[in-house]
């Protein structure tokens, strides 16, 4: 019985360790889901927190200057913009354009932009319309002349 | 043609519950026709999916824009391979890829064993049937292919279609999703041997034995989809890394661990009868985490940067995999008499428990995965409020595990089985801790101070010796007795015991590997807003960018930056990262230009012209040290798979195995 003890222990401590490892990443990287109106109304105690929010690129909004990226997003239905500014070393995704559906990872500032660290974008033509949607009925994205910024 | 098409998806619906019902009830009742002739439907749902698959390649072959799924995926400007690749370019169109390799794949299960195992194999064809079912049902009723365009009554050709996305325009993309599909599909194989063994309480393990070849066949084309996707991701996406712990990487990734897991432990049945219930598990854990990632990669359940669809699947997969489980779990219950071990552990210092702690640990890897994956679900569900976790989790878990199994790699098969003591122990791994300390030494010296970095290559250098020792003893031992040179030794050597040897090569591959993965802790990046003319210093490379020039083809414009590259004041070569705006789609992408080398790999991304002056591009430069290897070592580990796949010279016989051939033989009187 010696041997599943010292077994019992062995597993034991590594499981542990790992679970330790676990908590403390999940602590480090932990990012809320927030709409970009939550966000405008979080209190300041809370403003700290790492937030991932989704909206709307506003046409003509990206700007480049240097390293960082201006831009603002919009949340459907809601009159709100919210200015983004991205700091992420990452290139920033294809997908990522006026009108995407853009996913950020950040924090907000003092002066209520967003600092964001990491872009996701959604395309709409990719892989699939919304549910119902038919995609060959939809205008083939072709509202905007084609554009190389 | 789209109505016969569409016939044949409901037909083989049809013919696939007539499948499972029959060999269920030939089964039970001992009615030899039905078994049959629920065979014979197997074949038959096979041609019907084949024709119905055939038929969708051959509208979109011929752009056939009537119907709504070629309209939406291609386009006339597209390079033939991409309107082939446009099969499964969408939801229906990959739903139907699926569906059409599971019949392939029964039908080559049926064949090959059409003489064998006559208890087993209505169960087998009955586990095959139920899942041909499902997805048969998404293919008549939920996402059909064969869906025309009409406008009121008429059906409409529209002039040209919406064309494949324009990052899937890529040869590693092409062949990624049915690589993967084939790893995902495959599992069903061993996991169906797996339940009838339960079902018809099969004593010993010829489930483990003829499913073997599948079970590798299956994770090789895992590991190949999983590699291709990350290098899609590195040299297409252009976000400058292979791998983001992204949901649907995730997905391909859990059964790949449970997968390996299972082939590690598999070995402990073979040879001690050991750990049953467990292998039952994994293998069924496997396939259901094959379930599982078409799940999450056709719902939408999680968001990820991959932008999948968003569709009403989603219960239907639950619904599936809930009968699944529930109907698995039951029987291992139920069977777990027939299911106990023959053997114990006796010391923790032995093989049997260096598998169990490479089980255990590709589990907790499987199990974090998972629960990061799903993490944004789970938290919405308990506390109300959604949020995820993002790489820092997945590396802080995933770095110390990995080290911990390459150790075991190369700590695992030179440990006995049974027991080991100290004393073989230090014989046996003298050299390659000598090497470790050697290793770790000399990048202290030359500057590396990186804790995990420094532990990874001085385990890497560990495991590669202790697989050296092994080849050049034994291929030792064979030349100095048959007086051969010790190459050709070497290779008698491997066919010997291809198992033990072509393992051993997979192992190295996974040490490349790591070599590679290891180089990320020492990538270097700069983004530089330059005009033409000006220089971009990173390392010891000078970038100078030349010129941007532009054009057009009927697919996509372009417009591309010549930059000259050259390291430490050496001219090496012109590079020219791109970006193109595809004509059909109006969508833009990256094109990176790499300059691949075994030690590091220059990075380019012309990210875009500059707003605010127009005569300014804005270039992303990275160096990745090592990145090469990682698919250097996937070379390594695909041919020692195969070597793996090639049957032994000398038969390797256990006295267990030969008790479950006299059983075999009690089972099928009726032969």
């Amino acid at each position: 019985m010696k041997t599943y003890a010292r077994f019992t222990l062995l597993v034991v401590a590594i499981v542990g360790t790992l679970a330790w490892l676990a908590a403390s990443g999940i602590n480090e990287s932990k990012t809320y889901y927030k709409t970009i109106s939550e966000l405008k109304q979080l209190p300041g105690g809370e403003a700290t927190k790492r937030v991932r929010v989704t909206g709307d690129v506003v046409p003509g909004s990206i700007k480049r200057d240097g390293e960082r990226v201006h831009f603002q997003i919009a949340e459907k239905g809601h009159p709100q913009i919210l200015n983004v500014v991205y700091t992420g070393k990452d290139p920033l995704p294809d997908t990522f354009r006026d009108n995407a559906q853009a996913m950020a990872d950040g924090k907000l500032q003092a002066d209520g932009s967003f600092q964001a660290s990491s872009i996701a974008a959604k395309c709409p033509s990719k892989y699939e319309a919304a549910p119902g949607g038919k995609p060959a009925a939809q205008p083939l994205n072709g509202a905007k002349p084609p554009s190389m910024s | 043609m789209e109505t016969l098409g569409a016939f044949a998806i409901l037909l083989a619906f049809c013919l696939a519950i007539y499948a499972f019902s029959a060999s269920l009830v030939g089964s039970i009742r001992k009615r030899a026709f039905l078994i049959v002739s629920g065979e014979r439907a197997v074949y038959a749902v096979w041609v019907l999916m084949t024709t119905a698959a055939g038929i969708l390649v051959y509208s979109l072959m011929t752009s056939d824009f009537r119907l709504a799924y070629v309209a939406a995926r291609s386009n006339r400007a597209m390079p033939m391979v991409y309107k082939f690749a446009a099969w499964w370019g969408g939801q229906e169109g990959s739903l139907l890829l699926w569906s059409w390799l599971l019949s392939t794949f029964s039908v080559m299960v049926l064949w090959t064993n059409r003489r064998k195992f006559r208890d087993m194999m209505p169960y087998v064809i009955a586990v095959l049937s139920f899942t041909q079912i499902f997805f048969c049902t998404l293919n008549a009723f939920i996402e059909p292919p064969f869906q025309v365009l009409a406008v009121g009554k008429g059906v409409q050709a529209v002039a040209d279609g919406n064309g494949l996305n324009p990052l899937l325009q890529h040869p590693a993309m092409a062949i990624h999703p049915p690589m993967l599909y084939l790893g995902y599909v495959g599992f069903i194989v061993p996991f169906a041997f797996a339940f009838a063994s339960l079902v018809t309480k099969q004593p010993g393990e010829a489930w483990i034995a003829t499913t073997r070849r599948w079970s590798l066949i299956t994770w090789a084309f895992q590991s190949t989809g999983i590699l291709l996707g990350a290098g899609w991701a590195y040299a297409v996406l252009g976000w400058g890394g292979y791998w983001g712990w992204d949901p649907v990487e995730n997905a391909s990734l859990l059964p790949w661990i449970t997968a390996t897991a299972f082939l590690h432990s598999v070995m402990m049945q073979e040879k001690k009868g050991m750990m049953k219930v467990w292998n039952m598990v994994l293998i069924s854990a496997t396939f259901f985490l094959c379930i599982f990632g078409t799940f999450l990669t056709r719902s939408g359940v999680v968001s990820s940067v991959h932008a999948f669809a968003q569709s009403s699947l989603g219960s239907w997969f639950l619904g599936f995999l809930s009968i699944a489980v529930g109907v698995t779990t039951f029987m291992i219950i139920k069977r777990l008499d027939y299911l106990k071990s023959e053997a114990h552990l006796e010391s923790v210092l032995s093989r049997e428990s260096s598998f169990l702690f490479n089980n255990l640990i590709l589990l907790a890897s499987s199990f974090a995965v998972l629960w990061g994956t799903l993490f944004p679900v789970l938290t919405e569900a308990v506390m109300g409020e959604k949020i995820t976790v993002g790489a820092p989790f997945f590396n802080k878990v995933n770095i110390p595990i990995g080290l911990f199994l390459l150790l075991l790699t190369g700590v695992g098969p030179l440990i006995a089985w049974r027991r080991s003591s100290w004393e073989s122990l230090k014989r046996a791994f003298r050299w390659p801790t000598v090497f470790f300390a050697l290793t770790i030494v000399g990048l202290v010296a030359a500057g590396v101070y990186h804790v995990y970095a420094l532990i990874s290559f001085g385990l890497c250098a560990f495991v590669t010796v202790t697989i050296v020792m092994e080849f050049f003893k034994g291929s030792r031992a064979i030349a100095i007795k048959n007086q051969m040179n010790l190459l050709r030794a070497m290779v008698e050597l491997t066919h010997r015991n291809t198992r033990r040897y072509g393992g051993y090569l997979v192992h190295m591959g996974i040490v490349i590997m790591f070599i590679g993965f290891t180089g990320a802790a020492f990538n270097k990046d700069t983004t530089k807003e330059v005009k033409i003319g000006e220089h971009i210093q990173l390392g010891n490379y000078d970038l100078q960018v030349k010129q941007v020039v532009d054009g057009d083809n009927p697919n996509y414009s372009w417009q591309r930056a010549v930059i000259g590259a050259s390291k430490n004041g050496t001219f090496l070569e012109d590079m020219t990262p791109e970006r193109r705006v595809y004509v059909s789609s109006q969508q833009p992408t990256s094109q990176v230009s790499i300059r691949r080398r075994l030690h590091e790999d220059l990075y380019l991304n012309f990210a875009s012209m500059s707003q605010t002056d127009p005569s300014a591009a804005i270039i992303q430069v990275y160096i990745f040290p090592l990145v090469s290897c990682i698919w250097v070592g996937f070379y390594v580990l695909l041919f020692g798979t195969l070597i793996c796949l090639v049957p032994s010279k000398v038969k390797y016989s256990y006295a267990r195995t030969e008790v479950v051939g006299v059983y075999a033989k009690q089972a099928q009187p009726t032969k």
